[in-house]
């Protein structure tokens, strides 16, 4: 079984992001970047559904700068097999995403692709669902647990009101959330092996898709602010100050 | 044309999801439809008829929408786009799952997470964890959005009395399946509508002690939360989770214990009123946002902090 993994570069989210003075977008330029959280963990199932002998190949894919190859390398360390980088310098949206993925699994076949439930920079959570409306496919979105067995999977969803079992048919796109697994940390001999493990390199237009955006961020601001916080002494204090608010 | 809003349920009741969606979509339209698609779900189509605002609900009852997957309900709602050219729902997990397959299907981007309509075709939301608030202008004829339903208010119920009309249910796609739902019972008010939410963190440190928040939350007839890390070291259940990953809520008072603040657990709670925060540690970002901060050892300001409650609650009974 063949199985794909999208990885999407984004700010580091540890890092707090500023939007430029002029209020026209938002200044990443020398932030440090990290794989999105989510697609780590993608990578990590992946890779032991590989040592586990039910994955043959792991083939990781990233859409954006040309620097996505640095959140590739990243990918092959941990155990990823091969990488295609699809290079633009457009700020590409979950629809053409989804569209350029899907083109990726038309060349690549994989049974499962398996994926972040959503990317940190942009918080949209719709790639993964998107990318099984355009094939057609099953999807089991926010798994917290995947058994893969032979035509199906069974997902645990983690979900507002608990936890929702799904079965699905393969192929099917798979979105992932924090408490699948624990991502590995690549050793030095692997990121060392990963420098060799081959890349390839597309363009929006090798893959038919116009990479221009739908949706127009016009404006950004910073979120309207808190007044500023305010220390109690004492749990006495306190008691009065919420009796005073009328909350309790 | 008028708006859709696809309504969250579960076969019994509306869930108030819905309802602020409904006021959301009415910003943007002065037609609102709402679909049910359930199974023995006339009562929650009897409940839509009567939202505010809401002008023709359509219901369609199958076997397989008793527990619907995304797959099969994108069908049903394929089938009655054409009506429509603003989709909603709300950006609930059960919103997030359904609707960028509808979007995609419709060719259509959709915008997520909007928390304020500007005009039929701009919205605001939130990036970077709750860091950037932006505003998005979409090129599409149609709108397809998830609502942020703590940002509208939710549409009264028992008001009205829109028409109810039958629509066929597509056959199942046999792609997916439910299998069971794992719900954690409880008594407690739901965590994203309740009027006071008592959230532990990390430094509650075990699963027994989180009973400590569990007695504060209950003194106060409130839901509980969560940080990620708590949930994380297994003192908590997942649904706990408040969060850029996890739940928004914006009650009248949140109380966050043992909790550092990090941006990813403000971006789900800084919207509520007043935001109490105890933690030892001086320093801890969570004291920047709370409206009354307490620097203290939660072990010894928790239980004061029950006492004192219990002490006013009998005093005020008392008068
Ligand atoms: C992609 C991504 C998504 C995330 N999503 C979320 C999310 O949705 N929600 C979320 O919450 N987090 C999320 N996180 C995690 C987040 O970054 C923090 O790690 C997490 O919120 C920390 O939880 P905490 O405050 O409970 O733990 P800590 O940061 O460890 O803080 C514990 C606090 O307890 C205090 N404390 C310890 N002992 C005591 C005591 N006896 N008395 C009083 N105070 C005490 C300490 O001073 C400290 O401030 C996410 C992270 C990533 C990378
Ligand atoms: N530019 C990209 N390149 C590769 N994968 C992406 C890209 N954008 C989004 N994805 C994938 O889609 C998931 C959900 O992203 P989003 O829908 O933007 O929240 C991410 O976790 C990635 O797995």
């Amino acid at each position: 079984m063949k199985v794909l993994v999208p990885v999407k570069r984004v700010v580091d989210p540890y890092v707090r992001v500023r939007i430029r003075a002029d209020g026209s977008g938002v200044d990443i330029a020398n932030l440090k970047m990290a794989m999105n959280p989510f697609d780590e963990i993608a990578v990590e199932e992946a890779v032991r559904w590989k040592e586990r002998g039910i994955a043959e190949e792991v083939v990781t894919v990233s859409i954006g700068e040309p620097k996505v190859v640095e959140t590739l390398r990243t990918a092959l360390a941990m155990g990823a097999d091969r990488a295609i980088a699809v290079q633009t310098e457009v700020a590409v949206q979950p629809l053409e995403v989804a569209k350029m993925l899907r083109a990726i699994v038309e060349r690549e076949q994989p049974r499962v692709v398996i994926m972040g439930k959503q990317a940190v920079d942009d918080d949209s959570n719709q790639t993964g669902q998107m990318l099984a409306a355009l094939l057609g496919w099953a999807q089991a979105t926010f798994a917290s647990r995947i058994d893969l067995s032979d035509g199906e999977a069974e997902v645990a969803r983690e979900v507002d009101e608990g936890i929702e079992v799904v079965r699905v048919k393969l192929p099917a796109v798979i979105t992932v959330d924090l408490r699948l697994n624990e991502p590995r940390y690549a050793s030095l001999p692997n990121i060392m092996k990963a420098k060799r493990k081959p890349v390839e390199t597309l363009t929006p237009a090798d893959l038919g898709v116009d990479p221009t955006p739908r949706l127009e961020y016009i404006r950004f601001e910073e979120p309207p602010k808190r007044q500023a916080g305010r220390k109690v002494e004492s749990v006495r204090e306190l008691v009065e100050e919420l009796v005073k608010r009328g909350v309790i | 044309m008028p708006a859709l809003v696809i309504a969250q349920h579960d076969n019994r009741r509306l869930d108030p999801a819905t309802l602020a969606t409904v006021t959301a979509a009415r910003v943007l339209d002065s037609a609102v439809d709402v679909l049910v698609a359930g199974h023995g779900a006339r009562a929650v189509a009897e409940e839509a008829a009567s939202v505010e605002g809401v002008r023709r609900v359509l219901s369609s009852e199958a076997e397989h929408f008793a527990n619907p997957v995304a797959e099969d309900l994108t069908e049903l709602v394929l089938q009655v786009a054409d009506g429509f050219d603003a989709i909603l729902a709300p950006s609930t997990t059960f919103g997030r799952n359904l609707l960028p397959r509808v979007a995609a299907r419709l060719d259509v981007a959709q915008i997520s997470d909007v928390v304020e309509v500007l005009a039929p075709d701009t919205f605001k939301r939130y990036i970077y964890a709750g860091n950037v608030l932006c505003t998005v202008r979409t090129k599409d004829s149609r709108r397809v959005l998830t609502v942020r339903t703590t940002a509208f208010e939710k549409a009264a119920t028992g008001v009205g009395s829109a028409a109810i009309e039958e629509v066929p249910a597509p056959p199942r796609t046999g792609l997916a399946r439910f299998v069971r739902r794992e719900v954690h019972r409880s008594e407690r008010p739901d965590l994203t509508t309740a009027r006071i939410v008592v959230s532990g963190g990390r430094g509650v440190g075990s699963k027994e002690n989180f009973q400590l928040v569990e007695r504060l939350a209950d003194v106060l007839g409130a839901a509980i939360g969560a940080s990620r890390a708590a949930v994380d070291a297994g003192f908590a259940p997942n649904d706990w989770q408040v969060g850029q990953t996890g739940k928004i809520v914006a009650p009248e008072l949140y109380i966050a214990i043992g909790i550092s603040g990090a941006i990813q657990h403000l971006a789900g709670m800084k919207d509520s009123k007043i935001i109490v925060a105890i933690n030892k540690d001086p320093e801890a970002p969570i004291f920047e946002v709370a409206d009354c901060g307490l620097v203290a050892d939660l072990f010894k300001a928790v239980p004061e902090l029950i006492e004192e409650i219990e002490r006013v609650k009998r005093e005020r009974s008392a008068a």
